[in-house]
């Protein structure tokens, strides 16, 4: 690793302003952070880290929807959502291995918008808003691109507020080597429709599947989706798994997310 | 530099630390407490895994900064002041759960926190629980079974294959 300080804040006020200073990085669990500072892929001049700050780190009942602190652990989320919103939790208890849940954080997460991460199919699929220390972006806006989102420099995500969906469920393909979905595909059925988003197949990073969302909102049922398919074009291809593969494996994790949602 | 407190295995230390300084490298080369061992230095291993606040987290993925006021806990501080193995050690050494011993420090501790929120497993979630720590000798199989005897279950039905 190169060289570099390390600021702890307390507070967001704090955190805002230390990110002030050139070259400066704000510090999630530093489960992807940390592997490529030491890969000298990144050369901060100083890391301001979140995980003292009090009012980012909790889970709360929002109204019916429920808000969690941008720098809570997934570890926390898989405890505190077991029964409050299963496919949440869920999916936090999934990722990586028990002491990388026990640092990772969701800000760090959607902040980072790994195009093989869980959490932005959450987000996207549950109609979620993404809150920082400035403003409030739906998810639909947030996720732009492979590592791109809607954050400018010096925002932070203080805060991600998941609206709960009547049923919902997630399908991880894992890859077991990296413990990243080789595909992952959450289904949400909400009041007004159902959602469904993708992650770990597209060169563009999550995405929702639009034609399914259609068919599902008619008919919530694994059947509804004979017929359809997910052009291969645009998938990642990789020794993993090519194009084609990917897209057949979305059809089929829909399929089995429809009928284990609860 | 920075200087930070924190209670490891019980006893108060205060170093200063670079901003880029891993926890694990404080803790090996600062505090020579090397049980703490560094496999894969990019988090996938688990051979330095210790508990932070309870909790537990690859040393080599977390800055010692980060743990600033925290209670730490590493292999050291598993066994008694007397230097009685505690109950997981125990069996791991009864069960051969160990060939070359590197991993072992990791799987003593992330057992530790296994045991901790769930103090009966079954098999299945022991080795989903390990799914971080990587052993390249034994197979798994007996360090399963020192586990699930750690946690006093019968594990005279696990039988090597």
């Amino acid at each position: 690793m190169y060289a570099f300080d390390i600021e702890r804040p307390t507070t967001v006020a704090e955190a805002v302003n230390a990110l002030k200073a050139d070259e400066a990085q704000p510090l999630g669990g530093g489960q992807t952070l940390i592997p490529t500072l030491k890969a000298r892929l990144a050369a901060p001049s100083k890391l301001v880290s979140l995980s003292a700050i009090a009012e980012m780190i909790g889970v709360s009942q929002d109204g019916s929807a429920i808000r969690i602190g941008g720098a809570t652990t997934h570890g926390q989320v898989a405890t505190e959502l077991a029964d409050s919103y299963p496919a949440l939790g869920y999916l936090a208890s999934k990722i990586g291995d028990p002491a990388v849940r026990n640092r990772g954080t969701i800000g760090g997460s959607v902040a980072n918008n790994d195009p093989a991460a869980c959490y932005p199919a959450a987000c996207l699929a549950s109609g979620a808003t993404i809150t920082t220390n400035t403003r409030d972006i739906a998810a639909d806006d947030f996720f732009l691109g492979m590592f791109e989102t809607a954050l400018e420099e010096d925002e932070i995500v203080t805060a991600v507020t998941f609206p709960v969906p009547q049923k919902a469920d997630y399908q991880k393909f894992e890859q077991p080597a990296s413990r990243f979905p080789l595909v992952g595909v959450f289904v949400a059925k909400h009041d007004d429709g159902v959602r469904v988003a993708v992650t770990g197949a597209s060169e563009s990073g999550v995405f929702r599947w639009t034609e399914a969302e259609e068919a599902l909102s008619a008919d919530f049922s694994a059947s509804a989706l004979e017929g359809l398919s997910v052009d291969a074009d645009g998938m990642i291809n990789d020794l993993h798994g090519d194009g084609a593969y990917r897209a057949h494996l979305i059809k089929v994790l829909t399929g089995r997310a429809v009928t284990a949602a609860r | 530099m920075t200087k930070v407190e924190m209670t490891v295995n019980g006893k108060q230390v205060s170093r200063d630390v670079e901003g880029q300084t891993l926890l694990v490298s404080m803790l090996r080369e600062d505090l020579r407490l090397t049980g703490t061992h560094v496999g894969c230095d990019t988090s996938q291993c688990g051979a330095c895994v210790v508990h932070v606040n309870g909790k537990s987290v690859k040393a080599c993925t977390m800055f010692a900064i980060e743990a600033d006021g925290a209670d730490i806990k590493t292999i050291e501080g598993m066994a008694g002041s007397d230097g009685s193995l505690s109950v997981i050690q125990s069996a791991f050494q009864e069960h051969h759960g160990l060939q070359c011993g590197f991993c072992t420090p990791g799987m003593v501790m992330t057992a530790a926190n296994l045991l901790k929120d769930n103090p009966k497993p079954t098999e299945a979630e022991v080795r989903h629980y390990l799914q971080g720590n990587i052993c390249r000798c034994t197979g798994y199989h007996n360090i399963v079974k020192a586990i699930m005897a750690a946690s006093g279950q019968d594990v005279s039905a696990i039988a090597a294959e």
